[in-house]
């Protein structure tokens, strides 16, 4: 085995044990579905259009190539720059480039999980520049030192009070309540005056429209507004699949997007930015550019897997997931949590470090259920595991186990003796009132469980003829 | 139910019906003869090949499949008192052979014929079981992830339940939501798998039934183990015994 699995236990043992964080889960869990389900009453064909969402991203995938083309020739010739780069490396490098070009002190960033992927504020950091995220829960969590637990609601495991206290220990500003409103009002009051004082904004990208040139921006704060257009030079940060033909496609998008992430119709900002400021305009940047990641991505085209890439990562797969919301988004490891990281981390980050990702799942399809791009998850999910075992990344001994255990199964004297030995052991273990509370081969059961014994005797072998 | 007479109907008890609750397909064959018909119980069978299946290993999996594939096609159903045991047969069987179309194409046959238990009852045999009075006792219905969301089933065992009059089915908060038993994950991630099902008997207790069914064995064990080690009295009971009470 080549990379060492990152732990999960452990961060489920702590995320189980955390009474804030299971609060924060617990909440979320019981408000989204109902979100979601009102937000679904105005779009009855919801499986039609998921299908069809699913078609067009499929086709840009199929066209990739040639709809980045497309893309970067209509930026080209509004005035932006596209780079495409191959590695997050590459992708680090190009934006702090760009960024030193642009003499940058100060960068005011909105949300983007791409540069979370590439550890870009990292970066920039070293470089010496200061950067500061301007997404409510991007901002939260910066102050907080963490990572995002979530790929919309990137504070989600935070609750109002400790959001309180770590506003208190960093703005001096004096408050008498504090209610959600007053909260967000601080934090926007501390944000507005840093826009002006940045040279450059980075923002992530929802979809780039092949047709028009076109980056879509969709936010619910306006903050990828004010990162675009007060600083000199804007910058956006995407992956490679977000590329799609038509503008008219966009809308088949963004009935799913907002109804699927959130549980709105629509987001309350919406932008679509094609290039920087234009002869005779007032606003916005100078310089415009376009930085698209590859980060392993191409290597699904064309596979089974290519699926994934169809991917508008609405968050909806971990809002629903039984997993994700027992352990909270931190204790997958990496960047994107819940059933979407379950598959892709392993293409990002290596199928060996993110084994559990895609290991961790009851494969109960609650995540298929409701992907507006209808991914097949656990097909995906099971892939992976496929792959994991042919590489031999599970252990000698769990490999082992499956062997025999085919082996035995596929034999019923050998079967039949197994069971026969087996059964009356468990039952002795289990003594007079059938409950077994400790078994050296599943302690992990026997967590917080206990297990029935078998009951005796068996159906299949001991019947009268 | 003339029209069921005489059709062959293989039983395919699974594992761990066989291994830990034989009743339960001794109640299921019940059911089938009641419901007019030729019930077989093929021997040699064993495992499906779920396990093998989801944890990676295709060839273990290839290996249990051709084996029950042969051994369950010759008849004219196959029923399986369980939800994700059917689907394993039903839409996972044919997937497991893309390399050999000649058993894909047997695969394809099977999955055709494969019935989990209830919605065979309902769908199929249109049977129903004998009408009971009394005092109703309140019961809860857990749905499988695979009954619901692979097969689409829902309707089936509540139809039977009220058919049967002999309980009080209750509603259940979150019923669309994972027990968290997920065959092996239960044991690999345990402390994971033991709090989802936490969170299922906490719905449970909350209904105040003193009984829980479902049609899938494995979540039975999983919250019968959760309900006992909470010290609830809740009583756990497969679909297949339920419904065969009043079935002599």
């Amino acid at each position: 085995m080549s990379e060492t699995p990152l732990d999960f236990e452990k961060g489920a043992h702590e995320a189980l044990g955390s009474a804030t964080l299971q609060q924060a889960l617990g909440k979320f869990q019981t408000g989204y579905p109902l979100l979601r389900a009102r937000a679904m009453q105005s779009l009855p064909d919801f499986e039609k259009v998921r299908t069809k969402a699913a078609r067009i991203k499929d086709f840009s995938l199929k066209n990739l190539d040639k709809l980045t083309d497309q893309y970067r020739e209509k930026v080209e010739a509004n005035g932006g720059t596209v780079h495409i780069c191959e590695t997050a490396a590459d992708a680090r490098k190009t934006v702090v480039e760009i960024c030193r070009q642009a003499e940058a002190k100060k960068i005011t960033k909105s949300k983007s999980m791409v540069t979370e992927e590439l550890a870009l504020n990292d970066a920039l950091e070293a470089a010496g520049m200061e950067v500061l995220e301007t997404d409510l829960g991007e901002y939260i969590i910066q102050l907080a030192g963490e990572r995002p637990s979530h790929i919309v609601g990137p504070a989600l495991h935070k609750t109002k009070e400790e959001v309180a206290q770590l506003f208190k220990a960093h703005h001096k500003t004096r408050r008498k309540r504090e209610t959600g409103e007053q909260l967000v009002r601080e934090a926007r009051e501390v944000l507005r005056e840093k826009y002006f004082a940045s040279e450059v904004g980075i923002t992530g990208a929802n979809f780039l429209i092949a047709e028009t040139g076109t980056a879509v921006i969709v936010t619910n704060e306006g903050n990828a507004d004010l990162c675009r257009i007060l600083p000199n030079t804007h910058i956006v940060v995407t992956s490679m699949e977000k590329v799609i033909p038509t503008l008219d496609d966009l809308s088949v998008f963004l009935r799913l997007l907002a109804r699927s992430a959130s549980g709105q119709e629509m987001t309350s900002y919406t932008t679509l930015v094609s290039g920087p400021r234009g002869p005779g305009e007032s606003e916005g940047p100078s310089s415009f550019h376009v930085v698209i990641v590859d980060g392993g991505r191409s290597k699904l085209l064309g596979t089974d897997q290519q699926a994934l890439l169809r991917c508008i990562k609405c968050g909806a797969c971990m809002n629903v997931c039984p997993v994700y919301m027992s352990v909270g988004g931190h204790t997958y490891g990496w960047v994107y949590p819940g059933p979407i990281g379950a598959v892709l981390n392993p293409v990002l980050n290596g199928f060996g470090t993110m084994y559990h990702n895609y290991q961790a799942s009851t494969f109960c399809g609650a995540c298929e259920e409701v992907c507006p791009v209808k991914i097949p998850l656990t097909k995906i999910m099971r892939d992976w595991r496929t792959r994991a075992f042919q590489e031999r990344i599970p252990g000698l001994g769990a490999r082992l186990a499956l062997w025999l255990w085919a082996a035995i199964a596929a034999n019923p004297f050998l079967y039949n003796l197994a069971a026969g030995a087996g059964i009356p052991i468990l039952r002795a273990l289990a003594g007079k009132k059938g409950v077994l509370k400790s078994l050296p081969l599943a302690k992990g059961w026997m967590k917080g469980r206990v297990l029935d014994a078998p009951e005796g005797g068996r159906f299949v072998r001991g019947r009268k003829r | 139910m003339a029209v069921n007479k005489g059709k062959s109907v293989a039983l395919f008890a699974t594992c761990l019906v066989d291994l830990w609750r034989p009743a339960v397909a001794r109640a299921a064959e019940r059911l089938l003869i009641k419901a007019g018909f030729k019930v077989a119980v093929p021997s040699g069978q064993t495992c499906c090949g779920q396990v093998n299946y989801n944890s990676g290993d295709q060839k273990g999996a290839r290996k249990l499949a051709r084996r029950h594939i042969m051994l369950l096609v010759p008849f004219d159903y196959v029923v399986v008192p369980s939800g994700s045991c059917a689907d394993m047969i039903k839409n996972h069987y044919p997937a497991l052979f893309g390399n050999d179309l000649d058993v894909q194409k047997t695969a394809q046959v099977l999955s055709g014929k494969t019935y989990e238990l209830t919605e065979f009852l309902v769908r199929i045999a249109r049977w129903k079981p004998s009408r009971a009075g009394g005092v109703k006792r309140k019961l809860v219905y857990h749905d499988s992830c695979s009954c619901q969301r692979s097969l689409r089933i829902y309707k089936e065992p509540r139809l039977l339940l009220e058919a049967q009059g002999k309980y009080d089915l209750q509603a259940l908060t979150g019923e669309d939501r994972c027990c968290g038993f997920g065959g092996l994950f239960s044991v690999k991630y345990g402390e994971v798998s033991s709090h989802m099902a936490g969170k299922k008997t906490a719905a449970i207790a909350a209904t105040e039934a003193e009984i829980l069914t479902g049609a899938d064995l494995g979540c039975l064990l999983n919250l019968s183990g959760k309900l006992k080690a909470e010290g609830s009295a809740c009583e756990v009971r497969h679909i297949a015994e339920i419904l065969a009470e009043e079935e002599a």
